[in-house]
């Protein structure tokens, strides 16, 4: 007996390297009723106990009374909310930071549209299930570094393979722009501080040019393909976003003048330290901001200790399309992406907005809002019930979740170790 | 070169050496230089005075000095004459080392010298002479700026050997010029380019390696040790000597001066213009000081994108620095001066003005220059006077030596002259009319007597005029007039003596000749004292601490009454709603309901929540270094050794409720350094900030980061957990025998880490241990146990929960982060219920943060525990409050809302744990250190200033101002991990 338990230990360990992720679920084979819960839909207004029904993955009833069919949920007391959203995230492509193997997200080459992020997301990542018990159910996957970092989808969590994974495949494009300031290179013997970045100027024309090649190309492409060229197409005929980082007054600017005169249809921001001081000019070409964590230090030694706090509701205050996303920090946070939008709240917003930068506007900035972000009749039934307001810690403690109607397991590698650490020590 | 060294005679006879090149020939005669202003010494002023020198030395000074007969005397009627100036912070003459080239894929640990100190960058045993070699140019760039004698030393290493003190005569030899070949030793915090060997990779090392230093070398010199030491036989050789350090900080220049209060030695420390900041403890030092006039240019801010990257404390040292040498002043702080920081020599006389401009006196900035560095050096006999005796080392002026319009015209140098500019010179400055082939035109020439400016008209036409002034030649070419209108002048004059008219020759366009007058028609009007000198500049007041968001004055401990208060005790009687909380005199002196105010500001509670300031077990925040990474043992570090005061984060975290932090060491090596346990009182010193009878910590680490597994390096023990472990019971042992060999009465080295080691066995000092998986846990209690002592703390333990049974048992508690994981490959199986579980088996636990950002949040960890593992919410909230003061054995003090405890409370507008919740006030001992309201008057006030010294900033470069394009000075945000 004692050997068994070794050998499946040992069985089980070495599984589990391999293979943590929960068994995806099924498709929805039954209607569900979530009955008496507060429904948070998503979109800034609130259903008191609602009675939401849905079926094939689809809302198909929601409201207070509303007729109950096939399988019921009671939540009275509890809360429904659209699954929540991340942006920008390398979720999938990097398991372990410091472990060089398990980092997929930044290809060699500074100009490679080409290089998609949905092949590389690994749907049986430890990280990744570790989402979803916090309400995190999509994410857009996108390569990093560069200046053209790649291209990148939006996922559902909740997948066997990339292709089941996929919600939004080759969504938009992701473009580091120059920055006018950079860190000294102490071990180039200069000073480690911020110093004008003098190629500043150059960078941005190396980065115009090769758009405009790419949008040259795009409109008759050679008999010798050009990949990279051929790979930034959607940016010039509207298929695909071109999702621009960039913190700066003055980088902001430089980057939608230049990237509209250029020809770039839909872009959107990302980051936006100072989009504040732009709001005028974002407005003005219709670009949406997918705003820096608040959990963040100031960047100007001088700067208000709560910018980062308030900078989502200055920004939305300013009449932006606002979305939270975490892309300074490693994979592991994106699942306190719910409690850096109740930190937002906590300063200066109220809290059916704060959640939509994380449901709805997050859903809108992708382009996914036909069917994500808010609970609505006729859209998927990606939700999940908390037993309490889930952008706050306390209260978020997921029951049930659900994506495309399919009922996921909210078990992760971590509540498996919870469980049998817990059990050693009852038997003790 | 070696001709040159040849030829070059001693000046001085050297009168047991043979001479086969002529007869003997030695000039005895006498110099004297009368009708002189002359400083005798910045206290002692001759009128019309005369200095007599022969052989160098001054023979005589004064109103009436007989002048003998085989005397040259020159008349320098309304010129000056002062002592040349002294540098004893030179390297004039000493190449510094060439940096030595990387190689290898690992550091190097090991000394690479025989015979000297363990440690390369100790290098007492140097000598400046030895490498000293005498250029002239060099010698002629400091000569220009009016130095006579410079102190030069081997800039390099942390313990740097003797200096030597050179005169910068041309004319002699370094038989003459080697006034002293061994004057002052030398120190510094920066390591040796010259050597790869790490140690000691951080400030705080280099303050340990000082200290064990001088205790080696007492060590030594009782006659321990069988081998031979060279450095340390040197040190104990120099005993006699000044020393000088190179602090080159005001911060620096404390920890210097505690190495030497703790070793009977006062420092001279070399300033780095920024003492005025903490002028009060820069004056307890007791030390004098050498300062430098590198004053900052001024930012270019005429970019508001660009300026955002200035800080202001940056702004403000631009505004603030120029005044230091006058606040030193005020403060009866003795200092010297010295060239050393200064990008270009030709400045010098720019910044003393600057400096004087601010309110120095020209006394004090004489004798900074003359007598003071003489003194420091016990040179006084023989320099930075002119008194009989003395070295003839002085300057002749045209006037007071510190007005811009001065010009220096020569430098004497122990008798010998060096010009800089003619001395006699004719003022040749004035309006002339001049006539040229039957024209006329208007000279006016202004500038200096050596250096004169041409502005030439017709009428009010400007003519085009060059002008150039030499050994008494005026060449003035002028041009007017384009095509055949084209007339063109090349006119020579020397200048006559009188000063008077102009006569001289000009040749025309058509190369025709001709003579010239030019009549004086009005005398060039000399300007009084420098005008600018007269109106003393004033600087933007300073605020505790010197930066953004510093207050104007430190905050004082008040009585406050909290009225109807939800307050979370922390203690047996849980939250208590509607209750009120007296502070008296920094402590909680009553909880209870309807309390009298009693004189105490009433704070109106009413729906808020009041609790015990958070503690952070876990924070390198606020200090300047955070791993001494250059050895695997570095318990002989203390984190008390460099706190940083000024660190904006701190505030910050004053407004997420955080009132005590331990600050740690890093987890570079398996034993690393002494903690510092601090209040936040933004606004104080660093000792201020570190508790008062502080109990002692040290940061142990395990796992990853000791094996060096992520980054290259190859050669340093421990690189698996074996080894760890053997790591550990190696420095134990060591310190179990040194223990015995102490106790034993018999002679032992003291050693400053085998002494920390002896504590912990003692249980006297605190393990915190950087720990992630079970077995390494495990292990480190089993040899604590093996050594007779108990862990303290495991810090940001992640694995814990897998061995909480034996945690328990062994006794120690665990620090943990909330939900960190999947960094690295240790953190695998890092749970969030990791404190759920422990807690559930009896640790103390807490929630610490690790990080700058988080820290300031760190309620919001608390309350992930009630997500993960369903903490109740008091329990919760102990995790951040009175748990890590459990852990830090602070909990009598702090952690918890109790009569009689430290009045550190957080006065919030929401339950603390929830996700909406900010912090309105934060008290430390009673005094308010961060108020909402009061943030807000803040920011305002940063602004503005901001703005005004942004104006400020943009006048000085439209006035012609050098600038410097905006920077930030960004400040490391440390974790465990940074090196």
């Amino acid at each position: 007996m004692k050997t068994f338990k070794i050998f499946t230990l040992i069985a089980l360990s070495g599984f589990g390297l391999i293979r943590a992720q929960q068994t995806p679920a099924d498709p929805q084979s039954e209607a569900i009723s979530i009955v008496g819960a507060t429904a948070h839909i998503g979109d800034g207004t609130v259903v008191e106990n609602a009675t939401l029904v849905f079926e094939n993955g689809k809302i198909t009833a929601l409201a207070a009374g509303a007729a109950t069919q096939g399988k019921v949920i009671n939540a009275q007391g509890k809360h429904v909310y659209p699954g929540f959203i991340a942006g920008s995230t390398s979720l999938g492509l990097v398991e372990i930071d410091a472990v060089r193997p398990t980092r997929d997200m930044d290809e060699l080459g500074d100009m490679i549209p080409h290089i998609r992020s949905m092949i590389a997301y690994n749907a049986e990542s430890k990280v990744v299930e570790s989402m979803r018990p916090n309400g995190v159910l999509l994410a857009q996957v996108s390569p990093k570094g560069g200046r053209i970092s790649g291209t990148s989808s939006v996922m559902q969590l909740d997948a066997w393979n990339w292709e089941d994974a996929v919600v939004k495949a080759d969504d938009g494009i992701h473009l580091n722009w120059p920055a006018s300031y950079r860190r000294g290179r102490w071990w180039m013997g200069e000073e480690p501080g911020f110093h004008p970045n003098k190629k500043y100027g150059e960078q941005i024309d190396e980065t115009l040019q090769f758009l405009a090649n790419a949008k040259a190309y795009n409109q008759k492409p050679a008999t010798e393909a050009n990949i990279a060229f051929a790979g930034a197409k959607g940016l010039f005929d509207g298929t695909q976003k071109l999702y621009v980082y960039a913190n700066g007054e003055k980088e902001i600017i430089d980057a939608i003048s230049r990237l509209h005169a250029a020809g770039v249809g839909k872009m959107v921001l990302v980051g936006g330290y100072e989009a504040h001081k732009t709001a005028d000019l974002l407005k003005q070409h219709q670009v949406p901001v997918m705003v820096n964590a608040t959990h963040n230090l100031p960047f100007y030694n001088d700067d208000d200790y709560d910018h980062a706090y308030k900078l989502p509701a200055l920004l939305v205050k300013a009449g932006l399309l606002v979305g939270i996303q975490n892309m300074d920090a490693a994979n592991f946070q994106v699942r306190n992406l719910p409690f850096y939008a109740g930190h937002a709240a906590g300063y200066g917003l109220d809290k059916e907005t704060a959640l939509q930068l994380i449901s709805s506007n997050t859903a809108k900035i992708l382009g996914i809002d036909a069917q994500y972000g808010s609970l609505k009749v006729g859209k998927s039934a990606t939700l999940f019930i908390s037993e309490g307001d889930a952008l706050d810690m306390r209260g978020n403690q997921l029951t049930h979740a659900f994506i495309d109607g399919r009922e996921i397991s909210l078990e992760t590698h971590q509540t498996k170790l919870y469980k049998r650490y817990s059990n050693k020590y009852k038997t003790k | 070169m070696w001709a040159l060294l040849w030829c070059s005679a001693p000046m001085m006879a050297q009168d047991y050496f043979p001479n086969n090149e002529g007869v003997k020939n030695e000039n005895h005669n006498y110099r004297a230089f009368t009708n002189a202003t002359i400083y005798v010494s910045a206290d002692q002023v001759v009128k019309n005075g005369t200095l007599l020198i022969q052989n160098g030395k001054v023979a005589g000074v004064g109103k009436s000095v007989n002048i003998p007969a085989n005397a040259i005397v020159t008349d320098l009627e309304g010129k000056s004459i002062y002592p040349s100036f002294i540098d004893i912070y030179s390297d004039f003459g000493v190449k510094k080392p060439e940096k030595a080239s990387g190689s290898g894929r690992s550091p190097q640990y090991q000394q690479s010298r025989e015979g000297f100190y363990w440690n390369d960058h100790i290098m007492p045993e140097k000598n400046a002479i030895t490498s000293f070699s005498y250029t002239d140019k060099d010698a002629a760039s400091l000569r220009k700026v009016g130095f006579g004698v410079v102190n030069t030393h081997i800039n390099d290493g942390i313990a740097r050997g003797t200096g030597a003190l050179i005169a910068l005569n041309k004319h002699g030899n370094d038989a003459d010029r080697v006034l002293e070949d061994r004057s002052a030793q030398y120190f510094s915090l920066d390591k040796s380019v010259a050597s790869r060997q790490s140690y000691p990779t951080s400030l705080m090392g280099s303050l340990a390696l000082l200290r064990q230093m001088y205790v080696d070398a007492a060590w030594y010199a009782q006659g321990h040790v069988a081998t031979t030491d060279r450095s340390l036989e040197a040190l104990n050789r120099n005993k006699g000597l000044v020393s000088i350090f190179a602090a080159e900080d005001k911060g620096n220049a404390l920890r210097a001066d505690k190495i030497g209060d703790a070793n009977g030695i006062q420092y001279v420390i070399l300033g780095g213009g920024n003492e005025f900041e903490w002028i009060d403890d820069i004056k307890a030092t007791e030390a004098t000081y050498i300062l430098p006039l590198n004053f900052p240019d001024a930012y270019d801010v005429s970019n508001p994108h660009q300026a955002r990257y200035v800080s202001l404390h940056d702004m403000r040292l631009w505004n603030q620095k120029p005044a230091n040498p006058k606040i030193m002043a005020d403060k009866a702080i003795p200092f010297a001066f010295t060239l050393s920081g200064l990008k270009k020599k030709d400045d010098f006389f720019k910044n003393l003005q600057k400096a004087i401009s601010y309110g120095l006196s020209e006394k004090e900035a004489l004798r900074a220059l003359t007598s003071r560095p003489a003194e420091i050096l016990g040179m006084q006999d023989k320099v930075g006077s002119l008194e009989q005796g003395k070295w003839a080392n002085f300057l002749i002026s045209s006037g007071p030596i510190f007005d811009s319009g001065t010009t220096l015209y020569e430098n004497w140098v122990q008798g010998q002259k060096h010009s800089i500019n003619t001395l006699d010179v004719v003022d040749i400055r004035g309006e002339y009319d001049l006539n040229l082939n039957g024209l006329t035109y208007q000279l006016n020439i202004t500038g200096t007597p050596a250096k004169p400016k041409a502005e030439v008209k017709q009428d009010t036409n400007k003519v085009k005029s060059k002008l150039n002034y030499a050994d008494n030649w005026m060449h003035l070419n002028l041009q007017q007039g384009e095509g055949d209108q084209r007339k063109m002048f090349r006119i020579n004059a020397l200048a006559s003596t009188d000063g008077g008219n102009l006569n001289g020759s000009f040749v025309d366009i058509n190369g025709k000749e001709a003579s010239f007058t030019a009549l004086k028609t009005k005398a060039y009007e000399t300007k009084g004292p420098d005008a600018a000198k007269k109106t003393i500049k004033s600087i933007t007041p300073l605020t505790f601490p010197n930066v953004g968001y510093g207050y104007s004055e430190r905050p004082k401990a008040e009585n406050f009454l909290f009225k109807n208060a939800t307050v979370w005790t922390g203690e047996a009687a849980g939250v208590l709603e509607n209750t009120d909380v007296l502070v008296k005199k920094g402590k909680i002196v009553k909880i209870g309901t309807n309390l009298g105010a009693g004189g105490a500001t009433v704070v109106d509670a009413t729906g808020k929540h009041l609790t015990a300031g958070i503690v952070d077990e876990h924070s390198h925040i606020a200090l300047l270094s955070v791993n001494e990474a250059g050895q695997n043992s570095s318990a002989e570090v203390s984190m008390e050794d460099v706190v940083d005061p000024e660190d904006i984060d701190i505030y910050r975290n004053l407004a997420g409720g955080v009132t005590t932090m331990q600050l740690l060491h890093g987890s570079a090596n398996p034993i690393g350094g002494r903690s510092a346990i601090i209040k936040l009182k933004w606004g104080s010193s660093a000792d201020d900030m570190i508790y008062d009878n502080s109990p002692k910590f040290i940061k142990f680490a395990l796992g990853e980061n000791v094996k060096q597994s992520n980054w290259q390096s190859f050669s340093r023990f421990p690189q698996t957990r074996m080894g760890v472990e053997q790591a550990f019971v190696n420095y134990f042992q060591q310190a179990k025998e040194y223990q015995a060999l102490k106790n034993s009465g018999k002679p032992y080295r003291k050693d400053v880490e085998m002494e920390t080691l002896v504590e912990i066995m003692n249980g006297e000092r605190f393990i915190s241990c950087h720990s992630y998986v079970q077995s390494e846990i495990n292990m480190l209690m089993k040899v604590a146990d093996k050594f007779g002592f108990r862990v303290n703390t495991f810090t940001h333990i992640l694995e814990g929960y897998k061995v909480a049974d034996k945690m328990a048992e062994h006794g120690v508690g665990g620090s943990t982060f909330s939900d960190w994981w999947a960094y690295k490959y240790e953190v695998n199986d890092a749970i969030p219920y990791n404190a759920a579980i422990m807690q559930r088996q009896g640790i103390t636990v807490a929630i610490n943060s690790d990080d700058a950002e988080m820290s300031r949040r760190l309620n919001q960890e608390a309350a992930k525990t009630v997500k993960y593992g369903g903490m109740s919410e008091e329990e919760a909230w102990k995790m951040v409050t009175i748990n890590p003061a459990k852990l830090l054995h602070l909990d009598h003090r702090v952690g918890s809302i109790k009569e009689g405890k430290d009045a550190d409370l957080v006065l919030w507008n929401d339950h603390p744990l929830s996700v909406y919740a900010k912090a309105e006030k934060t008290l430390i001992e009673g005094a308010v250190y961060f108020d909402l309201e009061k943030d807000a008057q803040q920011r305002a006030a940063v602004k503005k200033e901001r703005n005004d010294l942004i104006q400020q900033m943009l006048d000085a470069k439209a006035g012609g101002s050098p600038t410097q394009s905006p920077k930030m000075a960004k400040k490391e945000h440390f974790h465990c991990d940074s090196l």
